[in-house]
């Protein structure tokens, strides 16, 4: 049995929409990491979702395996860098980092 | 309704409640932990999308390592002793229009087709984590092993990144 995928579909939109919002108004750079999570997810939801239209193929699931991948390096690298930023800078507002180099 | 599509409504109510109310959380703290909630329903609805590899990797991947790393992030980040740290919001109207222009373009666009198959006549294969296997390390054992180069240079670059060097702006 398949339920409809007219309503993953809606999910993944709603949970996209969400996901952008995040990163647009979240002063907090791991609020929006947890956007750019999200929006990542969104995407997943539709490659498992139209997986589904073909059962033979596992092409969909894999792209989905191979993004949870690539999410799991960018959210690494992504708090390595926020880290590093808040043990020089003392915040982790990103409006707040407006330059790259200690001036002298 | 039986019991699959009263798990199914479940699973997506309570990702798609978890993921509005990530928009009106204010400490980063509890944004994580509604994350959580919403993997895992989302892991859920992998499952019932016949996706069983895809959920179990989303459990271990996400709900193991990603939101652990999170909250990592979040209590390294944190001055000891103070309150909590309020999120701010900036942006709000144009975030708002931003995301309810993109979703509304989204719906349209799902509203003007018809996805439902037409009759699958082909038989789901039985073992599906068994085919999962096989097909990625027949098919795919190319970007499996550069995701794997990936996630090694990935986990190096975070080390050193994060490795503490000698601070010159004093803290």
């Amino acid at each position: 049995m398949m339920f409809p995928l007219q309503h993953f579909l809606i999910l993944a939109a709603i949970l996209f929409s969400i996901g952008l919002m995040l990163v647009v108004v979240k002063r907090h750079a791991i609020m929006m990491l947890i956007g750019i999570e999200l929006m990542l997810n969104a995407a997943n939801l539709n490659l498992v979702a139209f997986n589904q239209l073909y059962p033979t193929h596992r092409d969909g699931q894999m792209f989905a395996l191979f993004v949870i991948i690539v999410a799991v390096c960018e959210t690494a690298v992504g708090l390595a860098i926020i880290l590093r930023t808040y043990h020089f800078y003392q915040t982790s507002v990103p409006d707040a980092v407006a330059e790259l180099s200690d001036k002298p | 309704m039986e019991p699959a599509a009263i798990m199914f409504t479940f699973f997506e109510a309570a990702a798609a409640l978890s993921a509005v109310s990530l928009i009106f959380i204010r400490q980063v703290f509890y944004g994580a932990l509604l994350l959580i909630v919403c993997l895992l329903s989302l892991a859920a609805l992998y499952i019932l999308a016949f996706a069983e590899f895809v959920a179990v990797t989303q459990i271990l991947v996400y709900a193991g390592g990603i939101v652990v790393v999170i909250l990592f992030g979040v209590m390294l980040t944190a001055k000891i002793g103070e309150k909590p740290l309020v999120v701010q919001h900036g942006n709000v109207f144009g975030g708002a229009l931003a995301a309810a222009s993109l979703l509304a373009l989204l719906l349209y666009g799902l509203a003007e087709h018809d996805f439902t198959p037409e009759a699958s006549a082909v038989p789901r294969a039985k073992d599906a984590v068994q085919d999962t296997g096989l097909v990625m390390m027949r098919d795919f054992v190319l970007p499996f092993e550069l995701a794997g180069m990936l996630l090694l240079m990935a986990l190096i670059g975070a080390a050193v990144i994060a490795a503490r060097t000698k601070d010159k702006r004093a803290s």
